[in-house]
């Protein structure tokens, strides 16, 4: 008989369940954000928890661990720890497993540290709680668990603060913390989703290799599809406070059969998508949209007393591209890398500090004052962040309208608030969204609003920052379409920046890979993703996690 | 009529005031929030009682000159309505209610005799026989009777209104907020209306050491907390909110000079520059006692220029903190997604800036409110806040500060000034607290 893996795992483990969750509900108030959900982790596997963003799979792990805000209201019929029932245990003696048995890693490595406490004390506070170490014993405890997460010069690095390590590095202290006190179970509640892919796929490797040597359980929680099937033995799909799908990874993906967990699959992006892509046809001796010459953006680094300018950081470093009409290039990079900073600077919202910048035949950066003002139509941006890129004091209609307010005084009310009713036809959003303020509308509904501010003062190009880091995947896909069907429809160009690979796949023309503000590849983009020749942009797309076959 | 500088500015801060709420209300998507302050039980019983006090301070605000009294001292229409309180003094301190006064003196009888013994008051209670045996009944059945002519007034008005917008706006009297409000304003009616009747007979809140009706006092010292409290934040709102959002806008120079501005003027000693300026405009007036030949022109002189100097010294705080909130505001995306649109500077600042700092000038200016009312107190102390014939809470608390010292303790007029003094700043509280809410559309409905 053929067992799936699923199968086999249950052989062999009927009664090696570490966790057992029957019947879990949470409520706030009258909504119900969990309802009713079951499910087992079995020791020693990794157990993936997928999900879109609100469909309660975070609560789902705060509640099992008694984390979550008075007012809510857990129920479950039973919740067991290697058999032994957490829900029976009084809330005084709940901080041995709270750490100890179950260790717990959030996403934002920045704000989960105490930024005056020094790495080493916070790691130690964590095993003097759970163990009885003695003052001699505690350091090179310490010192014994940075080298486990693979901290480099963990004698160093123990008495410095969070904020001289790198995002990546404070990811693994945060690791080391939840390791202190040995658990049977590690809960990591999206624990790469601020990272970059190349420290996304470190940080994974370390986790895999931990669970290796000490044979702990990984609850991973993600909405990322493609990196779960790189980790997870089992997942389990939630939607909207239910559990729609549960199975092994392989049997997952090969016949998923819940309808949303076909519409996730189906939403992942792919980095075949760019092979078979249709050239657009450009006439290649027409003159560029954009054309960028060394364009250069430096921050003084003043020291002394007298603020002497001693060096600079290089933001970005001598850069040059071109840009067609009607087309989109991808700035590709991780963070840090300087391809915000490029954008910014392309739409003068930073000054630079040298090179051309040539849009539509004007030199932006040479204007000044009114001239700049009206000439600034030319070329708009739309933000990653949809919570923070809109006024929330301001009506949607007012926000969409401020830009023919600002360049087109003219125009009268009547007819501006046709345009608005058009602008918001364009982006799929209804007429009667112009009453309403922006926080009543989700993340992907902000970033269409956005999309149609920048549209209201026809740009002829459009840097995208990021526009779809922070949405879940079925909404990036949505964006991605109405992006292209507005290039189609109005001949409008794209600047993309991102650090998704997958994402650049779909909608690029051509890549520009920034590493530590310099271009160091350029091309076409199925050549760039599929025959890459700079060794940096090789290791970007190795870090990819791609789903498996 | 007359009318004092005070008065001028108090006339037009309602003015300014009522053609905002006018222009406010005309907007469309303003209705949203004006509703949600109607519909807020403590916003509209907060704005109740504020009101109430505004109309007192707005009653103290219309001065004439007296035709009765041979001085031809000027006096307000509250002065004019209140003066059965004004002139009925005692000798010295009587406690609330009391018949008598509150220190043993050597009395005369008709007889001749020479007695050992607390005298009669002069009004307080001086229509009773035998006081002893008829003072607690007298009060009460005063007390029902006024409250019964409040209850009947209520009773009038809620009738007028219940004719005229009954059939149109039910509203105005199902909902559970304007019951609340109906039965704010019948207890406000009643209750002033039985402290009326009553203070025609006696002293309600006692009377202090030089005999003067405490309950009086305190009325009067409506208006001044009042004009302290909005002619200072009248001065000092603007300097903080353009200095503040230019700082924190605009950076470099522009933040320098006006981080420099503010820390010279923190670094000196408010009093000091307080007492200098008090004592200029004392020195100007001496100079000048053809233009200030009364009483009170000269104490409103003093209070303009108090209200001005207070405002002048306290506007650092408030443009400290908007400062480091509009250098937050400046790096959110939308100000950027703005600027990208070549929406001009000024526009930013006004349409994007303003509005999201607004919140911490409410809060501040009626926090600030309180401390400007104690501040007067202060002042007093050391003789350079109002003039000392001004009546004012901070005054009646000066006062007070010896004759907690008695014994035994002459309590009225610190309470009395207590009782005023923290409804007026609570109900403003509360209502800043509902305008903050209703304003901020990302809170639920």
């Amino acid at each position: 008989m053929h067992l799936t893996l699923d199968e086999q795992i249950r052989e062999n483990n009927v009664d090696n369940k570490l966790l057992e969750v029957k019947g879990l509900t949470v409520a706030f108030k009258k909504d119900k954000v969990v309802d009713d959900i079951s499910f087992d982790i079995f020791a020693g596997e990794t157990f993936a928890l997928v999900g879109e963003s609100g469909s309660g799979k975070s609560i789902t792990a705060l509640s099992v661990l008694r984390l979550l805000p008075n007012n809510a209201k857990v129920s479950a019929n039973q919740i067991l720890l290697n058999n032994e029932s957490l829900l029976s245990i009084p809330e005084y003696d709940f901080c041995k497993i709270r750490g100890k048995r179950i260790g717990l890693i959030f996403q934002d490595p920045m704000s989960s540290l105490n930024p005056v406490m020094t790495i080493g004390e916070q790691i130690a506070e964590v095993m003097k709680i759970h163990f009885d170490y003695s003052k001699e014993e505690l350091t090179p405890a310490v010192h014994k668990l940075l080298e486990q997460v693979e901290i480099p010069e963990p004698q160093r690095r123990i008495n410095e603060f969070p904020h001289q390590l790198s995002g990546g590095q404070r990811q693994r202290i945060m690791i080391a913390i939840a390791l202190a006190g040995k658990p049977e179970l590690l809960i990591a509640d999206e624990p790469t989703t601020a990272l970059d892919v190349t420290i996304q796929a470190q940080i994974l490797e370390l986790l895999k290799t931990i669970q290796k040597k000490t044979g702990m359980s990984l609850w991973l929680i993600s909405h990322d599809l493609a990196l779960v099937s790189t980790m997870a033995d089992r997942i389990a799909v939630m939607q909207k406070g239910k559990v729609v799908e549960i199975g092994s990874t392989n049997h997952f993906f090969k016949q998923a059969k819940h309808p949303y967990s076909l519409k996730l699959l189906a939403a992942l992006p792919s980095m075949d998508s760019c092979t078979n892509k249709e050239l657009k046809k450009i006439d290649n001796n027409e003159t560029p949209l954009l054309k960028v010459e060394s364009f250069k953006v430096y921050y003084p680094i003043r020291k002394g007393f007298f603020k002497r300018i001693v060096d600079h950081v290089r933001a970005v470093d001598d850069v040059s591209f071109e840009l067609k009409q009607g087309s989109t290039l991808a700035l590709v990079g991780e963070s840090g890398c300087g391809k915000t900073t490029l954008g910014k600077g392309l739409v003068n919202l930073i000054p630079t500090t040298a090179g051309r910048v040539l849009l539509n035949g004007i030199e932006l950066n040479q204007l000044n004052g009114d001239e700049l003002r009206q000439k600034r139509s030319v070329i708009q941006i739309v933000f990653q962040d949809p919570f923070a890129s809109m006024n929330p004091r301001m009506l949607v209609g007012d926000i969409i309208a401020e830009g023919i307010k600002a360049l087109h005084s003219d125009i009268n009310l009547v007819d501006r608030q046709q345009r608005v009713a058009n602008l918001l036809k364009q982006v799929e959003l209804p007429e009667s969204s112009a009453l309403r303020y922006p926080h009543e509308f989700s993340g992907g509904q902000r970033q269409r609003i956005c999309i149609a501010r920048a549209l209201a003062v026809e740009p002829k190009l459009i840097v995208c920052d990021e526009p779809t880091s922070a949405l879940d995947v079925s909404v990036q896909a949505q964006i991605i379409e109405l992006l292209q069907k507005l290039q189609k429809e109005q001949g409008v160009s794209y600047l993309f920046i991102t650090h998704n690979l997958a994402v650049v796949a779909e909608i690029a023309d051509e890549v520009a890979v920034m590493h530590k503000g310099k271009i160091v590849e350029h091309g076409h983009v199925e050549q760039v993703l599929t025959q890459p020749q700079h060794p940096y942009t090789q290791s970007l797309l190795d870090a990819v996690p791609v789903l498996a076959d | 009529m007359i009318i004092l500088w005070t008065d001028t500015l108090i006339y037009l801060l309602v003015i300014a005031i009522s053609l905002a709420i006018f222009f406010i209300g005309k907007q469309p998507q303003m209705r949203r929030p004006i509703k949600k302050i109607g519909a807020s039980k403590t916003g509209m019983i907060s704005l109740v009682v504020l009101i109430f006090f505004v109309i007192i301070g707005l009653l103290d605000s219309v001065h004439f000159k007296s035709t009765e009294s041979r001085t031809h001292e000027i006096i307000s229409l509250l002065d004019y309505w209140a003066k059965p309180l004004r002139e009925q003094g005692e000798k010295t301190y009587s406690a609330p209610f009391s018949t008598q006064l509150y220190s043993k003196e050597t009395m005369t009888a008709d007889d001749g005799t020479t007695q050992w013994g607390y005298p009669r008051l002069k009004f307080g209670g001086a229509h009773l026989q035998n006081p002893e045996a008829e003072w607690k009944m007298d009060v009460f059945t005063k007390a029902l009777i006024g409250f019964g002519k409040g209850a009947g007034l209520f009773a009038l008005l809620f009738i007028f209104f219940w004719i005229t917008l009954h059939k149109n706006h039910e509203h105005f009297f199902a909902n559970p907020t304007s019951k609340a409000v109906w039965f704010v304003l019948f207890t406000l009616i009643s209750k002033t209306y039985m402290l009326i009747d009553l203070s025609m007979y006696y002293h309600v809140f006692g009377t202090d050491k030089v005999g003067e009706d405490v309950f009086y006092q305190a009325i009067k010292s409506i208006r001044t907390g009042l004009v302290i409290g909005s002619l200072t934040t009248m001065i000092m709102l603007p300097l903080a909110i353009v200095f503040g959002i230019m700082a924190g806008f605009f950076r470099g120079w522009v933040d320098d000079v006006i981080q420099y501005i503010y820390t010279t003027l923190n670094s000196i000693p408010s009093v000091l520059l307080i007492a200098a300026s008090i004592l200029m405009v004392q020195v100007y007036m001496s100079n000048h006692a053809e233009d200030f030949n009364s009483l009170i022109v000269r104490s409103d002189m003093r209070l303009l220029f108090l209200c001005l100097i207070l405002g002048v010294t306290s506007w650092t705080g408030l443009c400290r903190m908007l400062r480091a909130e509009t250098l937050k505001l400046r790096e959110m995306e939308y100000v950027q997604a703005a600027q990208a649109l070549g929406v001009r500077r000024g526009a930013i600042l006004i349409r994007h800036i303003l509005p999201n700092v607004m919140h911490i000038v409410l809060i501040s200016v009626v926090l600030d409110f309180s401390g400007l009312v104690l501040a007067e107190a202060v002042l007093s102390y050391i003789n350079i806040g109002v003039d000392p014939t001004t009546y004012s809470w901070g005054n009646m608390i000066n006062g007070a500060r010896l004759e907690m010292a008695r014994d035994p303790v002459v309590w009225w007029s610190l309470l009395a000034s207590f009782i005023f003094m923290f409804s007026l700043v609570l109900a403003a509280n509360l209502f800043a607290d509902t305008v903050r809410n209703a304003f901020d559309p990302r809170r639920a409905d």
